[in-house]
């Protein structure tokens, strides 16, 4: 027995032998709903979202440090795969951000119908596409300016 | 209603659940409002740092030791990392008492909060440092 739990699962049979008792049925016999997805996908978001931030120190670790440093992470910060994993992080923010307020808004009793998360989710994923590009584009343009400004 | 001197049962739960140790642990409230209450206080910390994004990016490394010198700047960053670490360190443990059972789920959770705890800690000392190097810096080119 690994854990306490499989206390529960111990049956006997009518002719007294031990049996393990069945599971309720799980994720399998349900048909895919978008909310289920997007629950998992917040965990996975603040998952993705933390392991960005820990990188993210690397920015004002560097900063810290001196110039030379620095540099180092500007090359990383304006090479396009360095860039990728930014979006990335951003969008896992964005979603975790997004899905943290849905949650806020059903502890306080509201928008907790069925009808109405079947509602609310298609406007999340929307929400967080939406800005998510918009963050990411307007970062990008100005930083892409003010570099323009300085060589010139 | 109930007569105090008659002996009569307090606890609304078996002495059997007792001994398997199931029910309440008696901490969740603490830790579901912990987390509610961080995730409250990032939503504008959060917004505050999109905007210093805007603001720095693309800066240079002394743009930004001068934007982190600045004690508002400071006081707002040390929020944001320790708040952050806070969070995630709140909800990591969840995860893990989801996922991880037996005999691996007390080290798993100490681990983790020792690595994010070093994580938080590393992060607070880099804003700090920029924070004191920069004004100090600031005080000898001037003097």
């Amino acid at each position: 027995m690994q854990d306490v739990r499989d206390a529960l699962y111990v049956g006997q049979r009518s002719d007294g032998t031990l049996t393990r008792r069945p599971m309720s049925p799980h994720l399998q016999v349900y048909r895919f709903r978008l909310s289920m997805f997007l629950s998992i996908a917040n965990r996975a978001a603040g998952v993705a979202a933390a392991g960005g931030s820990a990188l993210g120190l690397c920015w004002i670790s560097a900063a810290a440090k001196g110039p030379k440093s620095f540099s180092k992470v500007q090359k990383v910060t304006g090479n396009p795969l360095g860039q990728m994993l930014l979006a990335g992080w951003a969008l896992a923010l964005v979603y975790h951000f997004v899905a943290g307020i849905r949650h806020l808004v059903w502890d306080s009793g509201y928008r907790f119908s069925k009808k109405e998360i079947n509602e609310d989710g298609p406007v999340a994923v929307g929400v967080t596409v939406g800005t998510t590009l918009a963050l990411v584009a307007g970062i990008l343009g100005v930083a892409i300016c003010r570099s323009r400004k300085k060589a010139s | 209603m109930s007569n105090p001197k008659k002996p009569h049962v307090t606890v609304m739960r078996s002495q059997l659940s007792r001994a398997r140790g199931l029910g309440s642990g008696q901490a969740g409230v603490g830790h579901w409002w912990a987390e509610r209450a961080s995730a409250v206080a990032l939503v504008p910390l959060s917004g505050w740092f999109v905007i210093q994004v805007f603001r720095l990016a693309g800066a240079s490394q002394p743009e930004v030791a001068k934007w982190g010198a600045r004690p508002l700047n400071t006081t707002m960053m040390l929020s944001l990392v320790i708040l952050t670490f806070y969070h995630t360190q709140l909800g990591l443990q969840v995860i893990i008492d989801d996922y991880v059972h037996g005999k691996a789920h007390l080290p798993a959770g100490l681990l983790m909060k020792g690595i994010v705890f070093l994580l938080g800690l590393f992060g607070t000392v880099s804003v700090l440092k920029l924070a004191l190097a920069g004004s100090s810096r600031g005080r000898i080119a001037a003097g």
